[in-house]
């Protein structure tokens, strides 16, 4: 067995297996890289640009950045530390987020970055959108007021529900999170709560109802340790370990 | 007829959670007429909260307020347990209490304290410079170190029962979402027996204060007035639940024992051009006459008893004292609060002895409803939340009406009384506006609670005759 390619990502080694992007070899080794719409179970997505590194002097999404051996990685620099501060300040900016009346506080990734970014201010003027939820569904509640956009629902609902439930409507600044019925209403769908849609949103848009609140403060995921250091035990398991189910790389 | 008034304006009222404006209308021989407390602040939780899924409504509702939230946080809750028709098990009605009597405490202690006692200990006219929190710290030290570990335990409570100090989570539609923990209890036993002597203490403070003036403390500000407060089924105070219970000026009972979800049979509110704040008013007797009092002073002479052995006996103290004197006196609220403080730290001591809470039923189900009403004596007076929640589980019609807006036409009659006494007609004196402070502060209201107060501004103050000429001006920062 040979020795694995390395890459370098603010100066440490870190080996990775054919078909790894930068983020996936960077979590595997135990390195944490800032992110929102990366989730290890699903393929690259390269929307929210949180995950954005310098690859040799050049900007570059790692999530969908493939790892090639000798790349120079910048990623834990206040230069781009400042920049996703900035990006998580315009998503808050965009949607309706009050974190002290939200369900899914404690539990928020949106949250959880702005906490371990260090996000302090608004930064921008609010949009305050109008968005009013679906309620329609029997047991879930869709508060689109929350949505960043990470489609991950989407790729969920689509890839391992095969019932394409959501979608994204509209370009731009006009861009937003449909349903895909006649009525545009979640309960004119067949999505149930043992979907795979349901658990990963990352804010809180897609909730189980008549459950919020159930966990205690001090229980919920974010309330004791930062995103930075749960990420990584959500990451694949490091090369020489056995079976990556994220790369499908086996040593 | 009061165009021929003149206008005197104070310009906010310091030292009240949130911002108050008073205006006082004089005829022309210079003798108050009317006082208005005016709520310019606009509120909006009764629209923001429509939409919105019923279960978030104890925790959105609770940040009208930094002071007493744990008030709406439980109100609103208890209005949601009538929503999902749950009859709540006996350690989640338990914890809830004990998060209540925290609240009880640590609120009454910041306000006798902090807001209070400088005015008490050094007199309404004494120098601003030292009539404050750091000034009794100075003077007083083992005062002041009481009531802030009073407070501070009383924040413990909230902790470990919600969650956070402030705007807590525990309490669910149906029960609570945690227990209180055998380290959790035992750090509070700890410190409850020098908590419940402190209150005592502070009762026996505060009616030292009272007797000191006593021609003062009875006179100052007080008026008889009708009254509104929960009471248990056999008639012992309850600041958590119980049935509503209103008398008129002269003892008249005007119901009793009243199931709270018909609180809108009984008493109705108005509007007025001039206050964002509504005059509710008994039904029975009309909006002119029909206003009412709540709060300490109401909740303490208008029980049949307190159910705990301390905080009882300093009641019939009070009710006794000098015949009956305190009881109507404006002054007297802060006797009355410390009663009631006595009584949260008993009902702690005595809550922390019981095993049920650390049950694990925590939450109840039953069948649902669409309208929920929820009714508490928070630490200024009755709080009453009533929602309606459609077949989707969203929140269509709210209806808040909290301590402050009960006391609003008992404020301003106090204003009168005090302005009356103190005003010379000519001038507004240093010492006209303390003493109108110190009379709305006596009823703790918190006026940000009562329509979500923005910001604050220095003290300012016009005085304005009949013709709309400012005869005098005071800035006070």
């Amino acid at each position: 067995m040979t020795e694995p390619a390395t890459f370098l990502l603010d100066g440490v080694e870190i080996p990775f297996a054919p078909g790894q992007t930068v983020i996936q070899a960077a979590l595997s080794a135990g390195r944490y890289i800032p992110h929102l719409c990366y989730h290890p179970e699903f393929r690259p997505h390269g929307s929210c640009k949180l995950c954005t590194v310098k690859v040799n002097g050049r900007t570059a999404a790692s999530c969908t950045l493939p790892a090639q051996a000798g790349l120079e990685v910048e990623s834990e620099t206040e230069e781009l530390n400042s920049l996703r501060r900035t990006l998580v300040q315009m998503l808050f900016a965009e949607g309706n987020h009050f974190c002290p009346s939200c369900e899914k506080s404690g539990n928020c990734v949106l949250q959880a970055l702005g906490y371990d970014l260090k996000v302090m201010s608004a930064g921008f003027r609010h949009f305050f959108p109008d968005r009013p939820v679906d309620a329609s569904h029997p047991d879930i509640l869709l508060d689109f007021n929350r949505c960043v956009l990470c489609e991950l629902c989407v790729r969920a609902s689509s890839e391992v529900d095969g019932k394409r439930v959501f979608a994204l409507s509209g370009r731009g600044a006009d861009k937003h999170l449909i349903v895909n019925s006649a009525s545009g209403l979640l309960a004119d769908t067949d999505m149930a709560l043992t979907d795979k849609a349901m658990e990963v949103c990352p804010v809180g848009v897609i909730l189980k109802k008549r459950a919020g609140f159930a966990q205690p403060i001090g229980a919920r995921r974010y309330d004791t340790r930062p995103i930075s250091a749960q990420a990584l035990e959500d990451a694949p398991r490091p090369l020489g370990q056995g079976h990556c189910e994220a790369c499908e790389a086996s040593e | 007829m009061t165009e021929t008034l003149r206008r005197v304006a104070i310009d906010p009222i310091s030292r009240v959670e949130g911002h108050g404006k008073v205006t006082l209308l004089l005829d022309e021989a210079g003798i108050v007429q009317q006082a208005r407390l005016h709520i310019v602040e606009f509120r909006g939780f009764e629209k923001f909260i429509q939409g919105r899924p019923y279960w978030e409504a104890p925790v959105m509702v609770q940040r009208l307020c930094g002071i007493c939230p744990v008030s709406h946080h439980l109100a609103a809750a208890k209005a949601m347990d009538q929503i999902v028709g749950a009859k709540l098990t006996p350690t989640a009605e338990k914890l809830r209490r004990l998060m209540h009597y925290g609240q009880i405490l640590q609120s009454h202690a910041l306000h006798f304290f902090h807001l209070s006692a400088p005015d008490l200990l050094f007199g309404f006219g004494s120098d601003v410079a030292r009539r404050n929190i750091v000034g009794v710290a100075a003077a007083y030290p083992e005062v002041a170190r009481q009531g802030v570990l009073l407070r501070k335990f009383g924040q413990e409570v909230i902790r470990v029962t919600a969650g956070k100090r402030v705007h807590g989570t525990s309490a669910v539609p149906g029960g609570v979402n945690k227990n209180l923990s055998l380290a959790e209890r035992d750090v509070l036993l700890k410190d409850i027996y020098q908590i419940v002597a402190w209150s005592r203490d502070a009762v026996h403070l505060a009616r030292r204060l009272f007797e000191q003036d006593l021609e003062m403390h009875t006179a100052f500000g007080s008026f008889d007035a009708h009254t509104l407060n929960l009471v248990r089924a056999d008639g012992a105070m309850d600041l958590y639940h119980g049935g509503l219970r209103a008398r008129t000026m002269d003892g008249k009972t005007l119901f009793d024992h009243l199931d709270y979800d018909r609180y809108w049979e009984e008493i109705f509110e108005e509007v007025k051009s001039w206050s964002y704040m509504k005059f509710p008013y008994f039904r029975e007797l009309g909006p002119e006459t029909g206003w009412y009092r709540v709060g300490p002073l109401t909740r303490v002479t208008q029980c049949d008893f307190i159910p705990t052995p301390l905080a009882d006996m300093e009641r019939r103290e009070f009710l006794a004292f000098d015949g009956g004197r305190a009881a109507n006196a404006t002054l007297a609220f802060h006797w009355a609060r410390m009663i009631e403080m006595l009584h949260a730290a008993e009902a702690i001591k005595d809550l922390l002895h019981d095993d049920d809470l650390q049950g694990t039923e925590l939450m109840a189900k039953g069948e649902r409803q669409e309208r929920g009403v929820g009714v508490i004596e928070a630490p200024r007076g009755t709080l009453i939340h009533h929602y309606k929640v459609d077949e989707n589980d969203l929140i269509t019609r709210c209806n808040l009406i909290v301590s402050t807006t009960h006391n609003n036409q008992s404020m301003n009659e106090a204003i009168r009384q005090v302005a009356r006494q103190h005003l010379d007609g000519q001038e507004l004196t240093e010492g006209l506006l303390n003493h109108i402070e110190v009379a709305v502060r006596a009823f703790d209201p918190c006026l940000s609670c009562a329509t979500h107060a923005l910001g604050q501004m220095p003290l300012q103050v016009e005085l304005v005759d009949a013709a709309g000429t400012v005869l005098d001006e005071r800035l006070r920062s």
